[in-house]
This record gives structure tokens, sequence and C-alpha cells, in this order.
């Protein structure tokens, strides 16, 4: 390569970098759209205070690293055998070398200070105004609103869960939010301090919204404390963020921040349904046809099981066995009944408990007769039976 | 007794011991054990490639395409316990067994015995490693981390995985005391510490930090297996346990761990540019203190693993300002080599192209790894493709990168024959666009939002997510053509002479090339 050819590589690769730089801040407005390429701002104080320690951070970075690649490049352009350089002979310089140690020092210090400031401002969970409780499971979250009589809990939602089977006909790309949209939205009020208390079930999951401006790990036996203070009524998007199972990647977080006059209304809402997760009456016992059972228990089917055992209950190895011609399915109907009332201790096999009568009727009807399960005598599962079992 | 030790040694002058598995098997010659770890490590870095190309197969658009979630899972474990305990350790273990003995001017390694178990230990290890692929429940996937309680959920694999860690983690010890033993006490006379390359100091170093923490990795992994088979609650919080106490111990073996695969590349880099640069290293005692630095830092650094799990803040704030403390030995480093090639007269074999792109490429990781010191925004960074693309620049253009470098550097003193130069710059080229290609957009993925680890993922990453695949693919690809030069350089080519580089230095460039089974039986002289 001569002199010019050099140099137009190097002007383009500036060029390059450049560009992708202010495609970067081009960015920062509307995170979400394709080519995304920086932090997102965020609506809470904390995450202001993340992006701007972000961005300060990431300038000085990148001069250094300009300077280094300048460094390097006039070396190669200039101190070349074939332009005739010939070799020097120093090999140290005390004064210099003071100085390349001192300066990174300096420059660090300068960062420290305002990063000190930040984490002790993002450790400040005094003062809070509402908590929410905030349970991560294989693989779902769980809210509860400390101050209300709110529970419910938050997975996946159905047309995105449909799209990402594997040899699905849904091609992820017609569902809106795909991956990033879940049943049951948290509901929180804005301009107001929101301690959140974080813990999981069964393995360290982690809670994330980049919008809120962090992400805290859920600890199985512990709590941790976050907070947020959303300044912008909207719906913010996230993901948990600590490798938790095979389903780690499908258990969104949707937030959605409303003003306080409308949060009050969704409250009253809620606590007149007193189950936020489903739209039926807990006390009603009276029996379903085969058509609704078998209707409601796809339904539940496909957002509680299908992960691990998979859409044509064939299961996935030892750990999350068929449920095709089992035993368990197939056998006792008590026995049947409280594995999924009680879950099986030891295993990933979880109590659902939690959800309703006619919800667990209607899935263990599915069960026993989908997938040709009910040539071996399928039967069905009445809302009583359930309340019974309980 | 005298007599027969004196046959013994006669025999040795000859060369290598006839028949295929008396010299290989046995071997406890210095020269065929490096040759063997580094096979290896190049076998095991297909092995982990594979295994990416799977990954990023998967991630190539939207949707889950090809594997299963669980498999997806059990790829990125194993890709990276393949890579850092397969692919990189060994290649580094095998240039340190060739290299120390004739850059000090040793006749052997100071254990020859130990040497040769410490290598077939490795080959035992990793078929209890791999052969979790086809069991039950497949192989591990909870990844490299192996955190509890998710670790504990694995299946057959399980037990498996910690002997197979075990069975590691003795070899590396093993073979790490063998260097300590070898640098400290066969240097050749006139051969002071101060006067060693560079290569070989940060050999004495990284072994330090291996002995000192492979054991604490053993522990760790040790109270797993007694919770899950013996009723022990170290990691349970059922039993009055911590899960994040596991994170605590197996970071304070993980970080001076990540240094273990670092500070070896930094002696190769020493090594070739002042060659190519036809200078000598700039601040050759700075480098030893900045590498000493780095190591007695990196047992203090651990928390920054852990910014997520709810440290208090004093912790929180501890381990920032210690972490940021490391890119004051690091800078030193990189305006070292700077200086070096500054008023040098270079050329550019493929050697100096794959140390120059270190320099520059490991200073971007490095300067990602400042950000990511930073507590506050680590809260954002942590667990993203952010992280990945920063400690895939440290350790492909880092590690990786100075192996290739090393290879090329030191092929011609292995084989007697110069390689294809031609070709050894197609490689260079096509690795250093692909692998930017492959990692640099993955910045950007993680700064917008995509989490590691994970098999499928939202649109908006759809177009960074292929680009980086295409990078990949590539990068793999084109690693064949690696193995192909030295297979080439192996078989012939132009005859190598003894100094090899016209700038090289050090004892190794006075053998003749190739160099004899046995080199230095008479001690030379270091002025």
């Amino acid at each position: 390569m001569n002199h010019n050819k050099l140099t137009t590589v190097f002007v383009a690769s500036t060029a390059l970098l450049a560009l992708l730089f202010s495609a970067g801040a081009a960015a920062e407005t509307d995170w979400r759209r394709p080519w995304g390429v920086n932090l997102p701002e965020g609506v809470t104080s904390l995450s202001q205070v993340a992006y701007s320690m972000h961005m300060l951070t990431f300038w000085i970075v990148t001069v250094i690293g300009i300077g280094v690649f300048a460094g390097v490049f006039y070396s190669v352009w200039r101190f070349r055998k074939s332009q005739g350089a010939k070799p020097a002979t120093w090999h140290h310089s005390t004064a210099v070398e003071i100085v390349w140690t001192a300066v990174p020092f300096l420059i660090l210090l300068g960062i420290a200070i305002p990063a000190t400031q930040a984490m002790i401002k993002m450790e400040d969970t005094g003062n809070y105004d509402m908590t929410i409780k905030v349970t991560g499971y294989q693989w779902m979250w769980e809210y509860e609103y400390l101050d209300e009589d709110i529970q419910f809990f938050s997975r996946l939602d159905r047309d995105s869960d449909r799209a990402r089977q594997r040899n699905s006909d849904i091609r992820p790309r017609d569902v809106e939010h795909y991956l990033l949209n879940v049943d049951n939205p948290l509901v929180v009020p804005v301009n107001t301090k929101i301690r959140f208390l974080l813990t999981a079930n069964d393995v360290i999951h982690s809670w994330w919204v980049p919008e809120l401006g962090w992400k805290k790990d859920t600890i199985p036996g512990f709590i941790n404390e976050a907070w947020a203070d959303i300044q912008e009524p909207g719906t913010y998007r996230g993901q948990c963020a600590e490798l938790c199972g095979r389903d780690h990647g499908f258990m969104p977080i949707v937030v959605v921040a409303k003003t306080q006059e409308d949060y009050e209304a969704w409250v009253a809402e809620q606590t007149e349904d007193s189950n936020g997760d489903v739209a039926v009456d807990e006390d009603d016992l009276s029996d379903m046809d085969m058509d609704d059972l078998m209707a409601v228990g796809e339904d539940v089917y496909g957002n509680q099981c299908m992960a691990c055992h998979q859409a044509g209950g064939e299961g996935m190895g030892d750990m999350f066995p068929a449920l095709v011609g089992s035993d368990k399915v197939l056998g006792d109907r008590d026995a049947y009944k409280s594995v999924l009332i009680d879950g099986i201790s030891g295993t990933t096999m979880q109590s659902f408990a939690n959800l309703s009568n006619q919800e667990l009727a209607g899935v263990l009807t599915y069960v026993r007769n989908a997938w040709g399960n009910d040539e071996d005598g399928g039967d069905e599962f009445q809302p009583a039976d359930v309340e019974a079992a309980r | 007794m005298t007599a027969t030790t004196h046959d013994t040694h006669d025999d040795h002058h000859h060369g290598p011991p006839a028949g295929f598995f008396k010299r290989w098997l046995f071997t406890t010659n210095h020269k065929d054990l490096g040759v063997l770890y580094m096979l290896f490590g190049l076998l095991m870095f297909f092995v982990g490639g594979a295994m990416a190309m799977v990954i990023r197969a998967e991630l190539f658009q939207p949707g889950l395409n090809l594997v299963d979630p669980h498999f997806f899972n059990q790829m990125t474990t194993m890709h990276a316990l393949v890579m850092i305990f397969g692919g990189v350790m060994p290649a580094f273990t095998g240039l340190a067994n060739w290299l120390i003995p004739v850059q000090i001017g040793a006749p052997d390694m100071a254990l020859p015995r130990v040497n040769n178990w410490a290598f077939w230990l490795l080959p035992a290890g990793f078929v209890l490693l791999l052969a979790t692929l086809f069991m039950p429940g497949g192989a591990p996937a909870g990844g490299w981390t192996m955190y509890p309680p998710l670790v504990l959920q694995l299946g057959d694999a399980f037990p498996f995985l910690i002997f197979a860690v075990h069975i590691l983690g003795i070899s590396s010890i093993m073979g790490s005391i063998n260097i300590v033993a070898t640098i400290l006490n066969m240097r050749a006379p006139g051969m002071t510490l101060m006067k060693m390359p560079l290569f070989v100091w940060a050999w004495l170093i990284t072994a330090f930090l291996i002995v000192a923490v492979m054991p604490v990795l053993a522990g760790a992994v040790t109270m797993l297996l007694t919770d899950q088979y013996f009723g022990t609650s170290f990691f349970n919080a059922a039993g009055g346990g911590d899960p994040v106490m596991f994170q605590h111990i197996f970071w304070f073996f993980g970080h001076p761990e990540v240094y273990i695969l670092i500070l070896p590349a930094f002696g190769i880099v020493s090594a070739i540019i002042p060659t190519f640069a036809r200078k000598p290293l700039f601040g050759y005692s700075s480098m030893v203190y900045a590498t000493a630095s780095i190591a007695f830092l990196s047992f203090i650094v651990w928390g920054h693993h852990m910014f997520t799990v709810g440290m208090p803040l004093a912790g929180q704030l501890f381990f920032m300002y210690a972490t940021m403390l490391v890119a004051v030995p690091t800078g030193v480093k990189i305006f070292n080599w700077m200086a070096t090639m500054w008023q040098g007269s270079m050329t550019f074999e493929t050697p100096m192209l794959f140390s120059i792109a270190f320099v520059l490429l490991f200073t971007i990781g490095g300067l990602s790894g400042v950000m990511l010191a930073l507590a506050p925004v680590d809260l954002q960074y942590h667990d993203t493709y952010f992280v990945v693309a920063h400690f895939h620049y440290v350790l492909v253009t880092g590690a990786v990168f100075s192996i290739m470098a090393a290879v090329y550097f030191w092929l011609p003193k292995w084989t007697g024959h110069m390689y294809d130069e031609k070709l050894g710059k197609w490689h260079f080229w096509l690795s250093t666009i692909s692998v930017n290609v492959l990692f640099f957009p993955q910045h950007f993925l993680g700064l917008a939002g995509m989490p590691r680890r994970i098999p499928d993922y939202a649109l908006q990453f759809a177009e960074f997510n292929m680009i980086s695949s295409i990078g990949g693919f590539v990068f793999g690809l084109t690693q064949l053509l690696f193995v192909y030069i030295i297979i080439k350089c192996v078989r012939g080519g132009q005859k190598a002479t003894s100094e090899v580089w016209e700038g090289a230095r050090g004892l190794e460039w006075t053998l003749p090339s190739p160099a004899p089974y046995h080199t230095f039986e008479t001690p030379p002289v270091v002025k």
C-alpha cells in the first residue's frame, strides 16, 4: 500500500465510525426502532443519571480510542522500512511513563466522582410512596401491590408464544411486540416513588426494564430493593436478564405507567374483580360443557404448560416428561389433580393452585383428552372437582 | 544407577523414540508436549467454534428456527467452557511448554513427567465434558458460570460437569507449578529475572494466578456437588445458605481467570512488535510491573460481575474503584507498544499484522471495560450483548489473535519452514474484517436492550443480529484457512534460517530451525 491508499483507508474508516456514532445520537429518542444503537435515556431520574454517566464515559473512551488508533495508524504510515525508516534505539523515558500513568488515573478520578454520586442516589430506596413485590418464576413474573389487594401473574402473550414455537406457521414479524408483550402488564402511577422488592421462587432471575434505568436480580430466599419514579405515562418493555433455564428468553416485562387518576381507576377495577389475572368468577362451581372445558384448557395449556411439555405434549428429556400416554395423566384422578394443585416437589413441576377452578378443570380435561390421550379413557373434570381437591 | 542414567541420557541425543505411541503418549519432551497442547487447543477451537456457529445460525433471524431453547443454552454454556478450558488455556500452555525452556536456556521443563500427566488429563476431562452432549437431559445448560440454583436442575450431566472441572483444574495447576519451577530454577547463567523475555514474565505471573485460583473453583463446584447429593445447603437459602455466595466464590476464581486468558497474550505481543519494528521494547520494566499490578488487582475486582445481585453500597463502590484502576496498568501496556512502534522500521508480516490488530482491538475491549466498571451504568449493561461484545473483543481479538500471531511467529522455528506469507495475509485480513462484523454490532444490540443467552429476540434486534451472524460464519470458515496454512508449512516450504526474522532477539533464535529435539543441554551464557 502507498501513502494515498492508506490515507483513503484511514479517512474511510473514520467516516464510518463517525457515521455510526451520529446514528447513535439520532436514535436516542426512539430506541425501539430497528438499528437502535444506544441506551435509552429512559423515563426515571435514575435512568437519566445512568444515561448521562454512559454518554460522558462513552465520549471519554471514544476520544482515547481515536487517539490510540490514530497513533498506531500514524506509526504504521510513517515508520515503515519500505519507506526507508531507520529504527531508533531508545527504549524508555521515565518522564513519559509517569505522564501516561498519571493522566489516565486523573481521568478515571474525574469519572469516579459522578459515578459515586449516581450510585448513592440509586441505593436510596427510602421515602417511597408505594411498594410492589416482584417474584420471578420459571418462566413468568408475579406482581403483588403491597398497599392494595392486588396480585397477579404476568407471562408472555399468546401471540408471541404461538409464533415462537419451532415450526410455527406464524411469522414473528407479524406479531406486534414479538416477545416483548405480556398477558397482564404491571400498571403503575407516574411521578410516584415506587419501591420494588424483588425475589424469586425457583432460580435466580433479573428484572430489567431499560427505560427504568436498572436491572436487579431476583434471588430465591432473599429480597432485593430498587426504586423508580416514572415521569411520563407510557408502556415500557423489558426482559428477564439472568439465564434462568429453557425459557429465559421468553419472560418479558411490560410496565404501563398511567396518570394518577387513570391508575386509581385501574386499582378500583382490579379490587372489584380481585384476581387481575383471569376474568372469571372464582365462586362459580357450576358445570361447564366439554367444548368449554377443552377451549379453556387449550388456552391455559398454551400459557402455562407448553413451554416445558411442548405443543404436542411430547415433553422434553427427563426433566419435562411427556404427557402423551403418561401414567400420571391417565391414571388415578385424584393423583392427577394433585400434580397440578400441589406440584411435584424436587422437580420443576410447580404448583398451579393460583389458577381458578375453571382454568384447572379446563386444563385437566384438555390434557386428559388431547393428542390421542382420550383413547385410553378420556373423561372430564368440573370446577367442583377441583374445588374439592384443594 | 549412574550408568543407567547415562545410557538413557545418550539415547535421547538421537532424537525422539521410534513408534507413534512411544513418541507421543509417553513423551516427556517439552517440545512434543507443547505441540500436543497446541494441537489439542486447535481441535477444541473448532469444537467450540462449531457450537458458536449453531448459536449464530439460530440467531440469524427472529423465531426459533433450528434448535430448541434448551439445546441453545447447552451450546452457549459448552461454547464458553470449551473455548476457555479447551481452546485458549491449552494453547497458551502449549506455547509456554515449547518456548519457555528455549527462551531461558533450559534443556527442558523442570518436571517432565508432571508435564506429560498434566497434558493427558486434558483429553480425559474433555471426554467427560463433551460426553454430556449425548446424555439424557443434555449437556450443561446453566451457563459456564454454573450459578445455583439453576445448575442444580441439570440432568445426568451435573456430576460429569463437576468432575470435568476438577480434572481440568488439576491439569492447569500441575502445568502451572511446572512453569513456575522451570522459570525460577532453570534459567541459564546470566539470565536474571529482569532479563527474561516478557512472554516468560507474563507466564510466571499467570502461573501464580492459576495456582492461586483454580483450587477456589474446585472448592466452589465441590460445594455444588455436596448441595446436590449430600444434603448440604451452602447455596440454598431454605437451608440457611446463600446462592449469591457461590457467585462471590466463583468470581474470585473467575476474574483472575480472565487475566489468565490475557496476560500470556501481552507477553506474545511484547515479543513480536519489537521484532518487526526492529527496535527494543519500550519500557521493559514498566511492562513487568504493569503485568504484576494487573495480576494483583485481579484478586480484588470480582464484585464487578455482581453489581446487580444487591451488594451493599460500600461494596459496590469498592469494586467499582478497584476495577477502574485496572485501566491504568493496561493503558501503560498499550502506550508502551505504541512507543515501541514509534520511530521503528516496521515491516508487516502476518505475526506483526495480528499483533497490531491485537493492540487496536484489545483497546476497544479495554475501553468498553472501563464503561462496564461503572456500577451505576453497569445496572444497564450487565447481562446484555454489550458485555458479550466486550469480552469477545478481549478474548477473540485479544487472546485468540495473540495465539495466531504467536503461531505465525514461531512456526518457522518449530517446522524449519516458512509459512505461506500470502495465505497468512489472507487469513489475517479475512479474520480481522469478519471478526469486527461479528462483534462490533453486538455493542449496539446490548445498548439497545438485547439480553445475552437468549435463543430468540424481539424484532428491533433483527438487523444487527443478521449482520453479526454473517460476520460469524465468515470468521468461522476463515479459520479453516489457518489449518491449511499450518499443514502446508509443516509439510514443506522455504527453509527457515536460525534467526527467521530480521529483527528477532532472544535465545530461541540462536537455535537452528527446526530446533533439535533436545536443546541447551549445555546452558548458554547470557550477558
